[in-house]
């Protein structure tokens, strides 16, 4: 493999200073919202006692599951030693941290009292996974920092390696404690379930991967650098297996679930009679973030297209959204049993009503702008990409 | 100050280390929550520490319960407490301390109603999944929420299997002494711990004129309640999940 030369993107075009104009306006209407929202407290919201986490934790949580799955390029590099990922493991790293600070961003605002941060650092209930997650996020903040260090720094490039095994460890438990946050909620039908543990990490792959290719290609589209076949068509394959594998567990997780009749409730809602959640997962979830990009990444007739990866890759986004939607939003609006075997006449029950305020949506896309603000910015600062992904840089072996 | 000293005086054993530290803890605490009443629980904990000898409890019996006598400790948990009278928040915004329920049994059609509020579980989900401990629960089993370590992630609310928190939506004025509620906070019934900390009882309890609803400690052979509960039959709701509540139904 001929010596990759990384170096940073000139980041003085027009085109450079629209877009960090654009995602910064994105980011004071974020900083708008939430001064509106927590002034007024959240009543201005589509939130309530019901549905208590509302389209900001969709935002938020999406951003930190896909930050865990973007660092899995670096890992395929260094933990299994696949030579053609190396090249992209800085990038790898710093997508991981920009996605994952635009999502706690999201989280943090979006708190009844963000201004009592510090209670959260200072005070942990080692009984809750949600303190287990805050440890576990600035855990990662610290690792994947340690990581990029080790990338940069030529002396330390020995130690990438064991880094690298430390960070992809870390980073499996991040997600691990992240679809617990769901798995272990015994009182609602739609979670308890342990297998949200597994399917959140699976989802983090498709969905980290998919923002890192989206990344990517318009990075190296916009500075004029070559990549060639040979890296994208592979991250192509990756992401297809990825897709495939979050449909697998969603099938499990609601096969699983339709056998016990204690959930055929909550399932017939979400499958079948519950308007939007039932439509954002088939049309959503199903359809187009998932079997149109299969279709996409492995039809003859795309297969290979760039085009067509980056129109997977927006889908399989979009779909992750509908998905954690029909999780976070469908599962809370489907009431809880309280006395199983009668029916509730009244005071509880019914499926709660949530419609989303344009003060949660500009939070939450907030979250994203700042996650692409800070790559924009800091691969103008320092060497994350390397100047040429051609084919015969980043594998020789590589045949057209 | 006048409590402090005395409180100085009684504890003369106190190590000189002990003394500054507690001096030095409440100096600091004194100054930082100026003007705020900082605990309602604590002065009556302090004389009188809580301890897991007691568990209170309480039973509803919704053979004896009418409808009328839920309203009437729906209304009295919003005089006591001062809740109910959010300006803005709207539908399930609105705060729910204690709400009357009525349900239908599948079979026979066989209504029941019933006041369902926090019940206060020996093994509450809400304070197993609080991330700061705000949400807790004191040695004698009453489960609360400390306003000043609840940071308004809501997690308790995702938690508890009883839909019987809510989060303060809007700023409020007009507060009880006892009971300072926040907005973007979590809050709950408090099992009226002011009260009943003076060995008084529930509000809601005392609204009601005649047993249907008995409060006291589950583990006092003696009381009304432990002995009723011996007697009868009763149930927890979602006992399935074996959280040991402290407010246990009959007639359901």
């Amino acid at each position: 493999m001929s010596i990759i030369r990384y170096e940073q993107t000139q980041g003085k075009s027009l085109g450079f200073y629209t877009l960090i104009a654009g995602l910064g306006a994105f980011i004071l209407a974020a900083l708008g919202s939430v001064y509106f929202m927590e002034h007024n407290g959240h009543h201005v919201t589509g939130m309530s006692n019901r549905i208590v986490w509302g389209l900001p934790h969709v935002f938020a949580l999406f951003l930190i599951v896909a930050a865990s799955g973007a660092l899995n390029i670096a890992s395929i590099a260094s933990v299994f030693n696949k030579k053609i990922y190396k090249p992209l493991s800085r990038l790898s790293g710093l997508v991981a941290l920009a996605l994952l600070a635009g999502g706690l961003m999201v989280l943090v605002l979006d708190l009844g009292r963000p201004d009592r941060l510090i209670v959260a650092m200072t005070e942990y209930n080692f009984n809750s996974i949600f303190a287990w997650n805050i440890i576990l996020y600035n855990g990662f903040f610290v690792i994947v920092g340690v990581y990029l260090w080790m990338m940069f720094e030529r002396r330390m490039n020995k130690y990438s390696r064991k880094v690298g095994i430390a960070a992809f460890t870390w980073r499996l438990i991040l997600t691990t404690g992240t679809g617990s946050i769901f798995g272990f909620l015994v009182a609602r039908q739609a979670y308890d379930a342990v297998i949200m543990a597994p399917m959140f990490v699976i989802m983090s792959f498709a969905f980290g991967l998919a923002f890192f290719v989206l990344v990517l290609m318009a990075s190296y589209k916009w500075t004029q650098r070559p990549l060639g076949d040979a890296i994208v068509n592979r991250l192509s394959n990756l992401l297809g297996v990825f897709v495939a594998a979050v449909l697998y567990f969603v099938a499990v997780y609601h096969l699983g679930n339709l056998y016990l009749a204690e959930n055929a409730g909550v399932e017939s809602f979400i499958l079948m009679d519950g308007g939007i959640y039932t439509q954002l997962f088939w049309y959503g979830q199903i359809v187009l973030g998932g079997v149109v990009p299969l279709a996409l990444l492995y039809s003859p007739a795309t297969k290979g297209n760039r085009s067509m990866l980056g129109l997977a890759s927006v889908l399989i986004i979009l779909g992750g959204i509908a998905q954690l939607y029909v999780i976070i939003i469908g599962g809370q609006a489907y009431p809880m049993e309280l006395f199983p075997g009668k029916e509730m006449l009244e005071g509880y029950g019914g499926i709660a009503a949530y419609t989303p305020t344009l003060a949660e949506l500009m939070l939450g896309l907030g979250g994203i702008a700042v996650a692409l603000i800070a790559i924009a910015y800091l691969v103008k600062f320092l060497p994350f990409l390397p100047e040429s992904l051609a084919d015969d840089v980043a594998d020789p072996h590589h045949k057209n | 100050m006048d409590k402090c000293q005395t409180s100085i005086q009684k504890n003369k054993n106190l190590s000189r280390r002990d003394f500054i530290k507690t001096t030095a803890t409440t100096a600091g605490v004194a100054t930082i929550a100026t003007g705020i009443t900082l605990t309602t629980y604590v002065n009556a904990a302090g004389e009188n520490p809580v301890t897991n000898e007691k568990r209170w409890g309480m039973l509803i019996d919704t053979n004896k319960l009418t409808e009328v006598d839920i309203d009437d400790m729906v209304n009295a948990c919003q005089e006591e407490q001062g809740w109910g009278n959010e300006a803005h928040s709207t539908g399930n915004q609105k705060a729910g301390w204690i709400k009357k329920v009525k349900v239908k049994d599948k079979a026979t059609d066989r209504i029941s109603n019933l006041a369902l509020m926090c019940q206060h579980c020996d093994q509450p989900p809400c304070v197993d999944v609080c991330p700061t401990n705000a949400s807790m629960k004191r040695e004698d089993g009453i489960v609360l929420v400390d306003r000043h370590l609840c940071i308004g992630c809501r997690y308790c609310m995702m938690a508890c299997p009883y839909d019987a928190r809510s989060f303060v939506h809007e700023a409020l004025t007009d507060q009880k002494e006892h009971m300072p509620r926040g907005k973007g906070t979590v809050e709950a019934c408090t099992m009226c711990v002011h009260k009943v900390d003076k060995g008084e009882k529930p509000a809601c309890v005392e609204a009601v004129d005649s047993d249907a609803v008995i409060f006291g400690d589950l583990h006092d052979p003696t009381s009304k309640i432990n002995q009723t509960l011996k007697r009868v039959q009763s149930t927890q709701i979602r006992a399935d999940l074996n959280l040991n509540t402290g407010v246990r139904y009959s007639g359901i």
